[in-house]
């Protein structure tokens, strides 16, 4: 079976922090920050 | 003191705490817990006992977080959802990535685990193919939940992450 990131414990938590980052970082610019 | 804010904050983490608690306890203990009991004989009493209990206040406390958080956003709820008040941008992020972890929970994750736990009928290949996308998409839940709590706190402290 095909694997993914989110096969594994850790690639999860740390898309979860990337994706975070990047939204952060986009509300941050709307917000004008 | 304004009640509705008030108990829906409360209800909102009260339910909060149960669905993120029991996705997370899926994720980072049943997984690797099912799959060692598969491989010892052992994995009937998780699927027969724990499951369909754990799955039972899972997706109920999903409903209730999420309506509890409509109901705590109030008049906001639309500023929020469509973005269109500042102020609401980063609780709008945060009840959009919830949204999404609930339709997950109520389309993707219930219906495969009735399947796999064979509280509906299915073949072999339809419980194989349904525990490869519950699973993934617990894993998706898990990882949208990690950005959708900073925005929550976020929501009520902006000033504190956006200042």
């Amino acid at each position: 079976m095909m694997k993914y990131w989110l096969d594994s414990l850790w690639g999860t938590v740390i898309s979860g922090l990337i994706l975070t980052v990047i939204l952060h970082n986009i509300v941050s610019y709307a917000l004008g920050g | 003191m304004d009640w509705v804010p008030a108990i829906s904050r409360w209800i909102h983490l009260l339910a909060g705490v149960m669905w993120i608690g029991l996705l997370y306890y899926f994720n980072f203990v049943n997984v690797a817990a099912a799959k060692a009991a598969a491989a010892d004989g052992t994995a009937a009493g998780i699927s027969k006992h724990v499951m369909p209990r754990a799955l039972f206040w899972f997706r109920w406390a999903a409903v209730v977080t999420w309506l509890a958080g409509a109901a705590l956003l109030g008049r906001h709820f639309l500023d929020a959802f469509f973005f269109l008040n500042k102020a609401y941008y980063p609780i709008g992020i945060g009840a959009w990535l919830g949204t999404i972890m609930l339709i997950n929970v109520w389309g993707l994750i219930w219906p495969n685990q009735k399947k796999i736990l064979g509280m509906v009928p299915a073949s072999d290949e339809e419980k194989n193919k349904g525990r490869r996308v519950a699973f993934l998409a617990s894993r998706t839940n898990t990882m949208l939940s990690i950005p959708m709590l900073y925005f929550m706190a976020a929501g009520a402290h902006t000033a504190l992450y956006f200042g």
